[in-house]
């Protein structure tokens, strides 16, 4: 091996595993719609590489054989626009293993289809809609939570429901308190306009929320919450059921079955 | 039969179990075999350590392991067989009524037989619903409305052809729809596993009775606003209850939520069986409270008269099941001779 190879290797491989790390991070960003949690501590990603071209490869495993194709497409298309978004990136391919989709979905994510077009006319739904139908409910898990913790630090309904969002960014709330607001903002435009003078607590029409009936709105929320949280545990133990997650996975095979049956019975 | 420790005996109806046969052997594709191992991965999962079983055993057990599962390791009274048929994934389906028949027959006192009906099967289903009541004289059905026929992967219960089949149950007696709406199924599109067609239908046929199964999860809180507007809208607790095990701290959450919109009276305690098993279910349900923190927030406490509904009353109502006349019918075909003697105290 030349000397030149020798030298270049650790400059490339640093560059490399900085890139690495920026897929990473974008990665981090993508939440299953449902469990409003990133894929990425979900455990869903089984790699995630970029080769000397440039080019990023991801891979990724659901806890279910039969999870929701229209969530397993679009969760596989938020990676890809995410990390498409990377400026040094020439190209993503997204692979889902171990699905009873797996081919058609990856067939489709490949041929840069949508999901419309990857399912003809069993998608009659359209994945707009559900996407929008799942930010909602982050907005409202994430605003149930933070108004549970600003209720629990003493701070009364009537004076919650009168801050606008410069107030909000400015309350003293603690570590956790800060957490949970940085969550809530970054869901508050999906219903409304989010400028610093806004009222910060809107119901899902963009109305501010009002004291009179404050306790029953939380308790409606309450469940949204509850739900996600249920669903995630559920996710997560079949997740750890179905994988050894300690080491790296390989994704079933195109169109062969058989190599799938193999490979479950190691 | 669950006997506190004061004595009180609770009279307890399995709401959901299965008798499946999921073997290799009955194995019709790769479907099928992962659909019994997503079963097995819940059970797994969620069961503690020393209730769970071999691979082998769980895809194919007998009647008789069944029966001393269910009603002599297991508190069980009665058991509501679900059939659940796939025939698409199953050579021999997976757990059919004709499977689940040959048990009933075997133990008449102790099983409520369920059908289904599938109404993508036009007129020839519907003949098949009358020969299901005919023969069986079955008072309730399992609906898979996520199940695939063919190219379809699944129907509402709103549909048009849905609503001959619920108007056929009406007419025939079978007041009971059970209709699985949780996870583990097919769904193509979100529609095929939403509650709302329940919504729409429960309006339509009030005389009929919807069970939800799993409570609608992973859809938790749609299901709790429809059940909370429908008064013939109850909640089966199958997949949310064994969370008692491994996130008490979620069943607290998910029991005091259904308590507090669905009401104690519309809840339905289920094993999943063979999921999992009544005996450790039972075991921990008894001696669970919610937490006082989420009381406070609820208002939802688990008494034992809440218990005691869940476990069984509420089934038996809509069963028709007279709980004392039942028992003593157990009792003398020796049903209970496994307990200690105590519990043969004269009534």
């Amino acid at each position: 091996m030349s000397e030149r190879v020798e030298q270049g290797r650790p400059a490339q491989d640093r560059r490399i595993e900085e890139r690495q790390a920026q897929v990473w991070a974008c990665l981090q960003g993508v939440t299953d719609p449902e469990l409003d949690e990133s894929v990425v501590d979900l455990n869903f990603i089984a790699r995630a590489d970029v080769d000397s071209t440039n080019r990023v490869h991801i891979e990724f495993r659901l806890p279910t054989y039969w999870c929701a194709a229209n969530f397993s497409f679009l969760m596989a298309d938020d990676m890809r626009q995410a990390v498409t978004a990377l400026e040094w990136v020439e190209g993503v391919s997204v692979v889902l293993g171990e699905h009873m989709y797996a081919d058609k979905i990856n067939a489709g994510l490949a041929r840069g289809l949508s999901f419309q077009e990857t399912f003809g006319a069993e998608a009659d739904g359209n994945l707009d809609d559900l996407r929008r139908t799942f930010l909602i409910k982050a907005f409202q898990r994430r605003q149930v939570a933070l108004l549970n913790h600003l209720t629990d630090m003493g701070h009364s309904p009537e004076i919650i429901v009168t801050l606008t969002l410069a107030e909000l960014g400015c309350l003293p709330v603690g570590d956790e308190g800060e957490k949970l607001v940085r969550r809530y903002l970054d869901r508050r435009a999906v219903v409304g306009p989010s400028e610093a003078d806004a009222p910060a607590f809107v119901d899902t029409d963009g109305a501010r929320l009002k004291p009179d009936g404050f306790s029953a709105y939380v308790s409606r929320l309450r469940r949204v919450g509850v739900n996600a949280e249920f669903n995630g545990a559920l996710c997560r133990g079949l997740l750890s059921v179905r994988f050894d997650l300690e080491t790296p996975f390989v994704p079933r095979a195109q169109g062969s079955p058989a190599s799938a049956v193999v490979q479950h019975e190691c | 039969m669950y006997r506190t420790a004061k004595g009180e005996e609770i009279f307890v109806i399995d709401g959901h179990t299965h008798f499946w046969d999921g073997s290799p052997a009955n194995q019709k594709n790769i479907h099928g075999k992962q659909f019994i191992e997503c079963f097995y991965a819940y059970h797994a999962n969620l069961s503690p350590p020393s209730e769970k079983w071999e691979k082998e055993k769980f895809e194919k057990y007998d009647a008789k392991t069944m029966f001393d599962d269910l009603f002599v390791a297991g508190y069980d009274d009665m058991a509501i067989l679900q059939p659940t048929y796939l025939t698409d994934f199953y050579k021999n389906g997976f757990n059919t009524t004709e499977r689940n028949a040959a048990m009933k027959k075997s133990h008449p006192d102790r099983f409520i037989l369920n059908g289904a009906f599938d109404p993508r099967d036009g007129s020839k289903g519907l003949e098949h619903l009358h020969e299901l009541s005919e023969k069986y004289k079955i008072k309730g059905v399992k609906l898979y409305t996520a199940e695939w026929r063919g190219e379809s992967k699944g129907y509402k219960l709103s549909d048009k052809p849905s609503y001959q089949y619920l108007e056929a149950a009406q007419k025939l007696g079978i007041k009971n729809i059970h209709v699985h709406k949780g996870p583990t199924i097919i769904p193509l599109n979100r529609d095929a596993f939403d509650v709302a067609d329940i919504d729409d239908c429960a309006t339509s046929f009030q005389d009929l009775n919807f069970i939800v199964e799993h409570c609608g999860l992973p859809r938790l809180d749609d299901f709790c606003w429809i059940a909370t507007q429908e008064t013939n809208v109850y909640a089966g607790l199958a997949v949310a209850l064994p969370f008692i095990h491994t996130r008490p701290g979620y069943f607290a959450h998910v029991i005091s939520e259904l308590l507090f919109w669905v009401g104690p009276d519309k809840i339905l305690y289920g094993s999943d069986y063979g999921i999992w098993t009544p005996k450790w279910l039972i075991d921990k349900f008894m001696a669970f409270e919610i937490p006082a923190d989420l009381t406070k927030e609820t208002g939802s406490v688990l008494t034992m008269e809440t218990k005691t509904k869940i476990l069984g009353l509420n089934a038996a109502r809509l069963y028709g099941i007279d709980v004392e006349a039942q028992k003593k019918k157990i009792r003398a075909g020796g049903g209970y001779a496994h307990l200690p003697e105590a519990v043969h105290a004269p009534l």
